[in-house]
């Protein structure tokens, strides 16, 4: 039988308005009916130009130049407009990235199907209605007939993508098109949403194509994997076979840039140099060449052809990594190359950072000239927590926990509504002034999102002259000297302070903001979710500076992402935020490894791992439901309401945080994963919650 | 793709340079970054840059040229060609085109292009004050309401919506039946509405600007509000105001030309464009064509406004930032 979709040499053009991208350079794929085939790749390496392209959805100025695509034998590539939206829904269904964007908001979610389910039937409104209740039920809305009749603002983002793919389901489509259908969403609503796309794959019998750049999300979910890189197929095989034996060696470095592996050993992690080519006009031979540490003169003159020495697995490579294959035989992957970073700064320095039973409500306000408070969201509801000199602390949490709040209150952008916050002993809330603006040099801040942050009219130089500007330091020959030796600590060229932020690549727009906040010589750094934003690659050459830089210049970090693998590479210690509150806190290992709060556990549990064994091990574990609103928390202990443990003392007494361990392990949890160690329990209780 | 959005802005990777990064050893050595000039050319002043971006748009520089020749043709013109414009010559009364009277005479024996010229200096001279002032003055207003925010945003605020609920036709009528109207009245009441609309647009663009990130960050440095207003926020706002006076010029020079139409413009032997146009609609039913009576100052106006508008709207691509190329 022939394969349920055909790609063959599928190339697509993208007319700008001086230049052609080619955006899609020769792609050939096919896929069962009922597999699911991952496609990976960084930004702009053509995975989702192809998945759009199997849809005939391009962008303006996009059009198929080249190849066919095929769907269960028919040639849907040179259909028409008419013919090929008959095809698209009722034949294949599509998920996107953003469920808020995709969903009408002036509609009600149940109409919104029904009208998919009567562009393709011939039914009446009524049984089309029914058609959504139905596929609402499938997907695991609960109370589906009542929410029918509800619009898309009343639900959340998780919901909202289950939504989405109700949508994409009503007609039964053959394949389903997921184009990275959880990169929006928190791990723990990722992990139930992925989870829903697998179960429904099983039971109607679809096929499916996850498109991600998530190497964890792919190993769990896919049967085959397809790596692409610069509009062409790097390496495809099936998803086992991948992650044991890489041939590419793009596939190697994709792998070996994961903060996960490296997060036990704290060797450096291996960063892809430089940036993928410009598809305008890729480059001859190899287009991996110019960032492949095995590349050889023949790589840049002569263009490697996808094939394989088993049927199974093709790569494109003239000196393969890996082990030779011989039917089917795998061998395990080599360890990474890079040398080991000296072992983290010992911990041990006095207290730099102390955050004193921290609160921070903001008001919920009615009323247009009066501005009534009618409620208050309980963003940070009494935190506690040391940072000593040298060590980085990493907090982590679903979004809405309260961890940026913290950030902000600590670097001044927010005042706390209680508590306090004290840097080298000193109360940085009461300070005023000449005095407060002093102080401010002492803590930076380094911001998520690089491209926001950086005034749009000032160059590089003026950025960075700023913070010597503000606090009136050296002269102005002085901080040109300052510029350039920080522009060198972070690894940008001399050249770049004539440039505008626009011009520089989101990396080396991080390493800009990571000079910024450098330019004082402070002693800690507050770094809010600083590579959240990144590819893989990039990514871990932030994190390599980030690490280098602490060792050199003797930082203190506050590092806040909800990515916890990256955490726990970075931290010393890791505090685990829920809904305002610090439920465990301790030596960044043994949160990791020995959680004491569920929470951390569904937490760890959640986070996609980029090994197709453990994702497979761990099915039924992972957070249920979604975060309760901070305007009405729960009582009690505020993860009641998820947690698998809860009984009535949980709704009733609000936990303290005990002690696990000698190294100041601490959760607060009535009916915690590990025993607690033996401790005066009331003196933990009311003192500040000590950290090592 | 994670954060960054899927590729209609192009899927060509992010930038102009094309960069090599850190080597793989991990020693951190200066970046490679090398743009398609090369490295050797002089960074150019924003002004520069944004003049490229302006000059690359052919409709912004005919308009740009019809601008200028409107206001060589009305404040030069009367130097080369002398005209009576102050008695009227009833011999010459509706006189049609000739070597003479190059455009006709009007209903009072005035020369048409003479009148077109004096004309014109009333349209320019009232339109672009008119929206200078209005511009001015809807700036401090909007940025003070956006800055201070809270209770005085609200009153401030108020007050605007006030002012935009008043029909303003009315209003103009009885000023101008209380006052004689002279340019400098007809500047005072335009302006005197026209910077309502300005203040609720310069408020919201201070609003957004406010919460950016960039403006945190120089509290984050230790710096005052006024530096974050002045190196941040105005600089980034004045690309939006600007563009906002440009249409503010065609705005006023057509306010001005309808009040003129109704009579109600600046009084006779003074005129400017819109009071030509009244002058000439009791002959344009006639059986003969006095073509020369509406044609000239109808097109006048329109030319005008519309080269306006263009400028305006290559202003706001040259000062945008991200258009602009090295």
């Amino acid at each position: 039988m022939a394969p349920l979709l055909e790609i063959s040499d599928l190339r697509t053009d993208i007319n700008l308005r001086r230049s052609v991208v080619h955006a899609v350079d020769g792609v050939t794929l096919h896929l069962e009916a009922g597999e699911t085939l991952g496609i990976v790749g960084e930004s702009g390496c053509g995975k989702t130009m192809t998945a759009l392209s199997v849809m005939n959805l391009l962008p303006a100025g996009g059009h198929i130049v080249g190849g066919q695509v095929r769907l269960a034998g028919q040639v849907i590539s040179e259909l028409d407009d008419e013919a090929m939206r008959r095809v698209r829904g009722n034949d294949i269904g599509m998920i996107f990235q953003d469920p808020l964007t995709s969903l009408n908001p002036t509609m009600t979610v149940g109409k919104q199907i029904a009208e998919a389910v009567q562009l393709h039937r011939e039914v009446s409104k009524e049984q089309a209605m029914d058609r959504a209740a139905e596929v609402l039920d499938l997907v695991g809305l609960p109370r589906s007939r009542e929410r029918i009749s509800e619009y898309p603002h009343q639900f959340s983002g998780g919901m909202r993508q289950r939504v989405m793919i109700a949508m994409a389901l009503a007609c039964e489509p053959k394949l389903l098109i997921a184009d990275e259908p959880t990169t929006a969403l928190d791990v723990t609503i990722q992990k139930q949403i992925l989870e829903l796309i697998d179960d429904l794959r099983r039971r109607l019998g679809m096929a499916v194509i996850l498109v991600t750049h998530d190497l964890g999300v792919i190993a769990g979910r896919a049967d085959r994997v397809a790596v692409m890189y610069a509009g062409k197929i790097a390496e495809t095989t099936d998803t086992s076979t991948l992650y044991a034996n890489p041939r590419h060696p793009y596939t190697e470095a994709l792998f070996h840039a994961l903060p996960d592996k490296a997060a036990e050993t704290r060797e450096r992690l291996y960063s892809i140099p430089g940036l993928p080519p410009d598809l305008t006009h890729p480059p001859s031979g190899c287009r991996f060449a110019a960032r492949c540490r095995y590349a050889a003169d023949r790589c840049r003159e002569e263009e490697p052809t996808l094939r394989g020495e088993t049927a199974g697995h093709e790569f494109a490579c003239f000196f393969p990594v890996g082990e030779r294959e011989r039917g089917g035989l795998v061998v395990s992957e080599p360890g990474p190359v890079e040398q080991a970073l000296p072992p983290a700064p010992a911990a041990g320095g006095a207290v730099l950072l102390a955050a004193e039973h921290l609160v921070k409500d903001f008001p919920v306000t009615r009323g247009a000239v009066l501005q009534r408070r009618v409620g208050a969201v309980s963003a940070v509801a009494n935190v506690s927590f040391e940072i000593r000199t040298g060590e980085t602390l990493g907090l982590v949490g679903e979004s809405g926990c309260g961890k940026t709040t913290i950030g902000r209150l600590i670097v001044g952008l927010e005042k706390p509504t209680g508590g306090a916050v004290r840097f080298d002993g000193k109360d940085l809330v009461g300070s005023r002034g000449r005095e407060y603006r002093r102080q401010r040099r002492s803590i930076q801040y380094m911001f998520q999102d690089s491209y926001a942050s950086l005034d749009p009219r000032m160059r590089a130089g003026a950025v960075l002259r700023e913070p010597l500007e503000v606090q009136h330091i050296g002269s102005r020959r002085d901080q040109d000297k300052r510029i350039a030796e920080m522009l060198g600590h972070v690894g940008l060229p001399s050249t770049a302070v004539d440039r505008f932020p626009h011009e520089f690549s989101g990396g080396q727009r991080q390493r800009l903001g990571f000079a910024r906040a450098l330019m004082l010589s402070p002693e800690l750094i507050v770094a809010d979710e600083p590579v959240s934003a990144l590819d893989v690659s990039i990514q871990a050459q932030v994190l390599n500076l980030m690490r280098d830089l602490q060792t050199e210049l003797g930082l203190t970090y506050l590092f806040i992402s909800h990515d916890l693998a990256v955490v726990r590479y970075l931290s010393n210690a890791i505090g685990v935020m829920y809904l305002g509150k610090l439920v465990e806190a301790g030596p960044a290992d043994e949160v990791y490894l020995t959680p004491a709060h569920p929470y951390t556990r569904g937490l760890i549990d959640s986070a996609p791992v980029a090994d197709p064994a453990a994702e497979h091990a761990k099915v039924e574990a992972g957070v249920r439901g979604e975060l309760p609103s901070a305007i009405h928390p729960p009582s009690g202990c505020r993860f009641r309401t998820r947690c698998p443990l809860a009984q009535e003392i949980c709704a009733e007494v609000e936990p303290v945080l005990r002690p696990f361990s000698v190294n100041g392990h601490q959760a607060a949890c009535h009916f915690p994963l590990q025993p607690p160690v033996a401790a005066d329990a009331t003196a933990t209780a009311s003192a500040p919650t000590p950290l090592p | 793709m994670a954060m960054i959005p899927p590729p209609q802005s192009g899927s060509a990777p992010t930038g102009v340079g094309s960069v090599v990064a850190e080597p793989a050893a991990g020693t951190l050595t200066a970046v490679e970054l090398e743009g398609p000039g090369g490295s050797e050319a002089k960074p150019r002043s924003l002004l520069q840059r944004g003049w490229e971006v302006f000059a690359e748009n052919r409709l912004a520089l005919a308009s740009l040229g019809v601008v200028v020749f409107m206001v060589l043709f009305s404040f030069v013109g009367p130097l080369i060609y002398h005209t009576n414009q102050v008695n009227t010559n009833l011999d010459e009364v509706l006189c049609h085109p000739s070597g003479a009277h190059l455009l006709g005479c009007d209903n009072l024996g005035y020369d048409v292009v003479g009148r077109l010229m004096i004309g014109g200096q009333t349209s320019l001279e009232v339109g672009v004050a008119a929206a200078v002032v209005a511009v001015l003055f809807g700036t401090i207003y909007g940025a003070v309401a956006g800055f201070v925010g809270g209770f005085i945003d609200s009153l401030l605020m108020r007050v605007v919506d006030a002012g935009l609920s008043i029909p303003y036709i009315t209003v103009i009528i009885i000023l101008s039946v209380a006052f004689h109207p002279t340019r400098l009245i007809m500047i005072f009441i335009i302006a005197s509405f026209y910077w309502l609309g300005v203040s609720r647009l310069v408020r919201g663009e201070t609003l957004t600007l406010r919460t950016r990130e960039y403006v945190q960050a120089v509290k984050v440095v230790g710096g005052r509000s006024h530096r974050a207003i002045l190196r941040h926020i105005v600089p980034n706002a004045i690309g939006t105001i600007i563009v906002q006076a440009t249409f503010a010029v065609a705005d006023s020079i057509l306010i001005l030309s309808g009040l003129g139409f109704l009579g109600l413009g600046v009084q006779a032997p003074a005129t400017d464009w819109g009071s030509m146009l009244s002058g000439g609609l009791q002959y344009l039913q006639s059986t003969q064509s006095y073509w020369w009576l509406i044609y000239p100052a109808g097109i006048a106006i329109i030319l005008t406004c519309i080269a306006f508008n263009f400028i305006g709207d290559a202003l706001r691509d040259a000062f945008e930032t991200r258009l602009q190329r090295r």
